[in-house]
């Protein structure tokens, strides 16, 4: 049974509407020469691919099903827990839970512990841990050999399934990708094999080793740190999603109408964007709360509540950000507004929201582009920072901020935990690179000026 | 010019009434009077005595928006809002809601948030307009580009990672610096280095590419070419011409976050014990002080809506062809 | 191109060497390393420093050193032991009947309608140097004053009168004061609450009667003053644990003056009053307040004679805790508490030597403590190098998770309910809690009173019988014993046997940190065992009190630190009379029983008697059986100091520590410069790369040139 979440139906609605988008921008020949450019780069190529296969997670991770779990007595529990896909498919390293800290690829625990030995005898010693590298009986002379083979084995599937998927490139294609004198379709198959090759591995390694370790409670670290790929798009998209409708009317209108509109709007961005962003997200968060405190039967499962206070930070951060985007609309709304072609529409009597439509929109669209690519990676990077002073995402959503937040007090220890912090950087860092470097090469192609 | 700056002055005032609208709705939906007294009179021990004598002693005994029982004007004035909104504009702050001077405090701690963004906001100019014009100089070679990728990959990595790993690696494992703290006069500088350096790094990506584009457009004048042509080698043309003709957005651009300075940084000021506005905000935000929120979000709107009038201002100082009307 | 490199790397080499010597991190002032400073922090700024508000202990770690009551307990002896500080001897108690008649001491508790007090206070005891105490000064201020430091007026002093203890009880009536207190000795001290009614009427009709006038003008029924030096005062009924209040800072004396020096609004402007800076007897005066950044407590050089106790606990002299005894308090000349909001830097500074003692957060625990084969606590090498010692000690406080009694599943005196409860305390396996979030320091609660508390039962007599077994060693009760307990409770499977659907229950935290997601799915794993679906509902401190005032919450976790040794002050916790939800009380459980209640109005009039113990153990058998709380853990504190920092005792009642500690200030300054060499060498290599860098820079600086000059 498929269950869904408000930001579930958002993502899906976003996913749809990106396709649409591109659907509709291969039929306009303003609009599909400068795409034709990004994808002719290769950085641009690239970072896409990196993207898409984020973004893949972030939707496999966003259709769920009920599950119902074996009990320890073999019958199937009455209650149903929800699952997303990704959950299922990563239910290996999901279920493995140690008892606490581990290094990555460890044996044994971070601490020592008093364990008491088949003789009675309390001993304080490290651990082996209950899950990983439970199939190696001497994990200290056979685990680097295994894991060496692990990867080997890894590498080589995927490299098999890399190769069946340029078979079925060339069959569609009728030749195969390296001979094309397009950039864009080469690079893309590379980086997927760098991805296969990555993924192969971990596939191999995961059910066995904790690739990254674990947390204080024992949780997978890699497991964490893909959960945490939803978080960080839904930041980073919803938000846009809240903010455009905004940005793009008021900023149109603004500039169109003049007048007491105009001092309106401009009243209105200039009284919020003055007001600190986090003094605002701060007493939204609050009310959230108070909120779901006192309806707590709409609110009945902590996936609930914790979706709910996702949506809310979504809104006000598009409540909070969509005052940039809506002052450059308008100063390129005024100057647009008396170029020769929108003033002779208006002498034609044409509708002023026809105008607006047809004629304003269409040429506003590369600044309203530029600005979401750009906007995203700001976000998600904003997601951390909040978590830090605890007006984020729910402590129990799995985000790269709540990791962030958690190891702070682990780089205090010592030995020094770094893995969680170390994964969530990584992540965060891929993403985030993706995202700029995607961003750079889509001004690069829209911006009017960048092309002189 | 004289009348448009008044003007604009007078604009300010809807604006300023407009956040502590907000604010106060904001605020007031989420705590109620009582809450805010439970929250400061502990959780030992407390009864609604206690919590009705403390409203009345800090005048959060009346209603909120509108008070039903006066007559007059007075349904408007006798009210929480009223009162506690009115010496806002007079920069009468009152006193927080554990009742110190709030205005005494800010005195106080603005001078450490100063202390940190100044020199963040110097050297960090300064560091982004060099490297940025050296980024113009080598264009084309691998230089440009691998300095583009550092200043992309500057940009990816969260301000929180410069922040934890700077105090790991400079403070504990090098012992350069102490880890936190603040002292004040010379003795500062020990204290500020690390955080200064920090600031500036984590806004050395986004900086130098901004730059980068501001004098890639100057570069591609007519008279860039013609000094070139005169004769002059490209680093003199970058640092002396193209530098000085580019000065007015870079002013400009200054100039609106210079008010803002003021307010300090929120992360950095809390991760390194800076007593600074930053941190006091966080506080009051922590302990739910509304008093110390309102204050700060005033000032805060109220510096920013300044800064805006003193761009403006140099806009036509510096270009006389500007002209505002 | 080379030379100036050359001298570039020749300058800072000069400069590294130069300044290699002493330690770049020291966060004092160099000039401070041969004084005798007690270096500490505060994480936030104290809400008051009011002894009449003061009731944390933030705030107790400064005014516990100002303020002196008239009783403390003795540093070393064990238990506890209340003996005079300001007073002259412990107080004689008389009572009385309804009709003002003295009783014989042993006479029976129903017939008591009053108890009195009286009080004798030493001699020649003066208050600090302080500008108060010149009248003049009340009326204005003198011009030149720069209006920074009130210690740059002109400074007298006074002795110390009963008045001054009178004053102060009148300040904790007051509605004014606001003290969190008030409400409780109303019902105690006799005419308390009328005097606090006088107070506000009296407010009423004269708004411009100062308020030193306004207090002194009335006088308190309870409260009498005999003469400078001796007082009583009166209270309702029997209340032995009256005299554990005389010991806190709430009944600390207050001079007058004080008041109505603070009350000149200019200095309330500068944030200057008596919430900010104490006025007390004590042996150290807060010289600097600087909420912002430190507050400095010096020396009071107008201190009375108290020396360093000459006899202490069997063990104190091998514990060499009696190597300054005889000496004359207080052994420091300052103590500074510097700003530190996050537990990170605080623990590295501890380390550096910039901090004297430190507790030790779980995170950091694995660094510090290591056990021995035997299960002994010790330090590990690293910090038994740094000849770190550690303290190890029982708290007497609690922290419990609690059942709503109101609610309408799992509250309730059915035996449904009941085995509910006792279900769910056995799978909560709180040694486990204790293994992982505490790292071991906890003692598993068997009861509500905690050890060193009388009524305390170790052993396997204490155990609590409807969660442990006592075969082959004290065992947590098995989880298949829990769910057949479920199974009778009506919830077999976690399915409720009327509904046919799943049990589903609610906690109800404020608790967001970011170890709050351990905590919290640790939890729903413990109701896993038994199938019970744990729905966590998260909150904020505010909506969380005011669900608990309301009795809305089903399940929560909590904790209550002991005010006083004494089990009235844990076992009042679960009296039907203090209910939370029905008379605003502590009983945050809203546990009703009628035999408890009746049990517990004798115990606390009651000295510390085998009947009382009889009692007590009744008490604790009924709660165990009834189970309203899990009974939780008593925290450890674990303590580290440095071996500079003298004379440390665990003492859990004791506020005023301070007095006692001693500080060798030349071992300290060698440890910390041995502990801060800075580490230059990276920054060479950074030099270097940099250097790399700009090679290739270089070169195509000059091709670029090149081409331009063609």
């Amino acid at each position: 049974m498929l269950t869904l979440l408000w930001t579930d139906i958002a993502v899906f609605a976003l996913v749809i509407a990106g396709m649409y988008g591109a659907w509709a921008s291969s039929k306009k020949e303003h609009l599909r020469r400068p795409w034709g450019q990004v994808f002719e780069s290769t950085v641009g190529v690239v970072s896409l691919t990196m993207l898409l296969v984020f973004i893949l997670v972030g939707v496999l991770d966003s259709v769920r099903i009920q599950h119902h779990d074996t009990l320890a007595s073999g019958e199937v529990s009455e209650h149903a827990k929800t699952l997303s896909l990704l959950d299922i498919v990563l239910t290996p390293i999901r279920t493995r839970v140690e008892k606490t800290y581990s290094m990555p690829f460890a044996h044994t625990a971070y601490a020592k512990e008093m364990v008491a030995d088949s003789n009675g005898q309390s001993q304080w010693h490290y651990p082996r841990l209950v899950f990983a590298v439970s199939h190696l009986a001497y994990p200290e002379v056979e685990k680097t050999s295994d894991i060496g083979n692990k990867i080997l084995m890894g590498v080589a599937v995927a490299v098999l399934v890399w190769l069946l998927l340029i078979l079925f490139i060339t069959g569609i294609r009728g030749q195969h990708p390296f001979k094309q004198d397009t950039n864009g379709l080469k690079s893309c198959v590379w980086t997927l094999l760098a991805v296969f090759l990555l993924l192969g591995a971990t596939a191999n390694l995961a059910p066995y080793y904790h690739i990254l370790g674990t947390d204080k409670v024992g949780e997978d670290v890699l497991y964490q740190a893909i959960k945490s790929i939803r978080t960080g798009l839904v930041i980073g998209a919803l938000t846009t999603i809240v903010m455009l409708p905004i940005a793009i009317s008021l900023g149109l209108m603004a500039g169109f109408f003049r007048g007491w509109v105009d001092d309106v709007i401009q009243y209105l961005y200039t009284t919020l964007s003055s007001i600190p962003g986090v003094l605002l997200i701060a007493a939204a968060i609050l009310m959230a709360q108070v909120y779901m405190a006192n309806n707590p039967e709409l609110f009945t499962t902590l996936e609930d509540r914790a979706d709910m206070r996702l949506l809310l930070l979504c809104m006000i951060l598009g409540v909070t950000s969509w005052t940039g985007l809506c002052r450059l609309l308008r100063a390129e709304t005024l100057k647009i507004r008396e170029m020769d072609y929108v003033v002779a529409a208006q002498a034609l009597g044409v509708k002023r929201l026809q105008i607006l439509k047809r004629h304003v929109l269409p040429n506003v669209m590369h600044l309203v582009m530029i600005t979401v690519v750009l906007d995203f990676s700001g976000l998600v990077l904003a997601e951390a920072v909040l978590s830090y002073i605890n007006i984020g995402v729910d402590p129990s959503t799995y985000s790269w901020g709540n990791m962030i937040n958690t190891s702070r007090l682990e780089m205090a220890r010592e030995p020094i935990v770094w893995w969680s912090l170390a994964a969530s950087f990584v992540f965060m860092f891929t993403l985030v690179l993706a995202a700029n470097l995607f961003a750079d090469v889509v001004r690069d192609a829209f911006d009017p000026r960048a092309n002189n | 010019m004289i009348n448009y700056i008044l003007r604009r002055l007078l604009y300010v005032l809807p604006v300023l009434v407009g956040v502590n609208i907000l604010t106060f709705l904001l605020f007031f939906v989420v705590n109620t009077p009582d809450d805010m007294a439970r929250m400061q009179l502990g959780d030992k021990h407390v009864s609604q005595a206690a919590v009705d004598n403390w409203k009345a002693q800090r005048g959060y005994d009346l209603p909120l928006l509108w008070n039903e029982e006066e007559e007059g004007f007075a349904q408007a004035s006798k009210t929480i809002f009223f009162e506690k909104s009115v010496g806002l504009f007079v920069f009468d702050l009152g006193a927080s809601d554990n009742g110190r001077d709030i205005i005494a405090d800010i005195s106080q701690r603005m001078w450490p948030s100063l202390a940190i963004a100044i020199p963040s906001l110097i050297f960090g100019v300064l560091a982004n307009i060099t490297f940025a014009l050296l980024l113009i100089f080598y264009r084309g070679s691998y230089l440009e580009f691998g300095g583009l990728f550092i200043c992309i990959t500057l940009m990816s990595i969260s301000g929180l990672f410069y922040i934890i790993a700077g105090q790991y690696f400079i403070g504990k494992l090098l012992v350069l610096t102490p880890i936190s703290g603040y002292a004040p006069g010379m003795d500062a500088v020990k204290f500020i280095i690390l955080p200064v350096l920090i600031g500036i790094v984590g806004g050395l990506g986004s900086g130098v590419r901004w730059y980068r584009t501001l004098f890639l457009e100057e570069s591609a004048k007519d008279y860039v070419r013609t000094a070139k042509a005169k004769g002059l080698s490209d680093l003199q043309i970058l640092f002396k011409h193209v530098l000085k003709n580019a000065l007015i957005p870079i002013l400009t651009g200054i100039v609106v976050i210079l008010p803002l300075l003021f307010m300090g940084s929120l992360i950095t000021e809390s991760f390194f014990g800076i007593p600074g506005l930053g941190s006091y905000t966080i506080d009051a935000i922590s302990s739910q002080d509304f008093a110390i929120v309102r204050s700060m979000v005033f000032l805060g709107s109220f510096l920013y809506i300044i800064g805006l009038l003193l761009t403006d201002i140099s806009y036509t100082l510096v270009d006389p062809r500007v002209r505002l009307d | 191109m080379s030379t100036p490199i050359k001298h570039v790397v020749i300058v800072v080499f000069l400069l590294l060497s130069a300044c290699s010597d002493s330690a770049l991190n020291n966060p004092y002032s160099e000039s401070e390393h041969t004084e005798k400073i007690i270096y500490t922090a505060f994480s936030e700024r104290p809400k008051h420093l009011d002894p009449a508000k003061a009731y944390s202990s933030n705030e107790y770690a400064i005014i516990a050193q100002v303020y002196e009551p008239l009783f403390q307990y003795h540093y070393l002896k064990r238990p506890y032991q209340l003996e005079p500080l300001l007073a002259a001897s412990m107080p004689t108690v008389s009572y009385f009947d309804y009709t003002g008649a003295q009783l014989p001491v042993d006479a029976a508790d129903a017939h008591i309608a009053y108890s009195e007090y009286q009080l004798s206070i030493m001699p020649k005891v003066s208050f600090q140097p302080h500008p108060s105490f010149n009248v003049a000064l009340h009326k204005e201020l003198p011009l030149e004053w720069s209006g920074e430091n009130v210690y740059d007026l002109p400074l007298t002093s006074r002795q110390l009168t009963s008045d001054d203890f009178i004053y102060q009880i009148k300040r904790l009536a007051d509605p004014a004061t606001q003290s969190p207190i008030a409400g409780l000795m109303g019902n105690y001290i006799v005419g308390f609450t009328e005097f606090s009614a006088k107070q506000t009427a009296l407010k009423k009709q004269y708004p411009m009667l100062r308020k030193t006038q306004r207090l002194q003008s009335e006088s308190m029924l309870g409260v009498k003053r005999i003469d400078d030096l001796n007082f009583s005062i009166r209270i309702k009924g029997k209340y032995p644990q009256f005299i554990n209040w005389l010991a806190m800072p709430f009944f600390a004396p207050m001079p007058w003056e004080a008041d109505e020096f603070y009350s000149n609004p200019n200095l309330q402007k500068k944030n200057i009053s008596l919430d900010w800076f104490p006025v007390g007897t004590g042996p150290y005066y807060l010289q600097e307040n600087n909420p912002n950044r430190r507050m400095v407590l010096a020396k009071n050089p107008n201190f009375h004679d108290e020396f360093y106790p000459t006899d202490g606990a069997a063990d104190s002299r091998e514990k060499g805790l009696l190597n300054d005894a005889g000496k004359k308090l207080p052994l420091t000349d300052k103590v500074m508490f510097s700003l530190e909001k996050e537990s990170i830097p605080y623990w590295n500074k501890f380390l550096q030597g910039y901090y004297d003692s430190s507790g030790i957060s779980s995170d950091s625990f694995d660094q510090a403590v290591s056990f021995s084969g035997a299960g002994d606590v010790g330090l590990t090498e690293d910090m038994l190098e740094r000849e770190i010692d550690l303290q190890t000690a029982v708290t007497t406080s609690s922290y419990y998770l609690g059942f709503n009694m109101l609610d309408k599943v799992l509250g309730g005196y059915t035996e449904k309910a009941k085995k509910l409860r006792q279900a769910i305390s056995i799978v909560v396996d709180y040694e486990e809690y204790i293994s992982i979030f505490q790292n071991g320091r906890g003692v598993p609660a068997q009861s509500i009173i905690p050890p060193g508390i009388f009524g305390h039962v170790a052993g396997d007599k204490g155990i609590n019988q409807a969660v442990y077994t006592v075969q082959n060693g004290v065992q947590r009760r098995s989880v298949e014993e829990a769910k057949a307990l479920l199974a009778e409770a009506g919830y077999a499977n976690g399915i409720d046997s009327s509904t046919a659907k799943p049990l589903v229950l609610y906690f109800d935290t404020m608790d967001s940190g970011p170890d709050s997601k351990a905590r919290l799915n640790w939890l729903r794993k413990q109701f896993n065992k038994l199938n019970i679906q744990l729905v966590i509902r998260g909150t904020d401190y505010n909506r969380f009190q005011e669900k608990m005032r309301n009795g809305n919450a089903q399940m929560f976790m909590w904790g209550w630190n002991a005010d006083y040794p004494d089990p009235e002050n844990f076992l009042f916790l679960l009296y039907g009379k203090n209910a939370k939800a029905v008379h605003g009380g502590e009983n945050a459980a809203n546990y009703q029983n009628e035999l408890f209640d009746a049990l517990f109005e004798t115990m606390s009039t009651m000295d510390n008697t085998p009947q009382r113990e009889a009692i007590i153990n009744q008490m604790i058998a009924i709660t165990q059986d009834d189970a309203p709380w899990l009974w939780g853990f008593h925290p450890k504190a674990f303590s580290l100091h440095h071996a500079w920092y003298k004379n440390v005792n665990p003492n859990l009642m004791a506020n005023n520590k301070t007095k006692y500690i001693n500080i060798d200030p030349a071992q300290r300054h060698e440890y910390q410069a041995a502990w801060n060499k800075p580490v230059y060498w990276p920054l060479v290599v950074l030099l270097l790369v940099f250097i790399c860098l700009l090679m290739p820079a270089y070169v195509i600086y000059r091709r670029i040139e090149r081409s331009t000059a063609l």
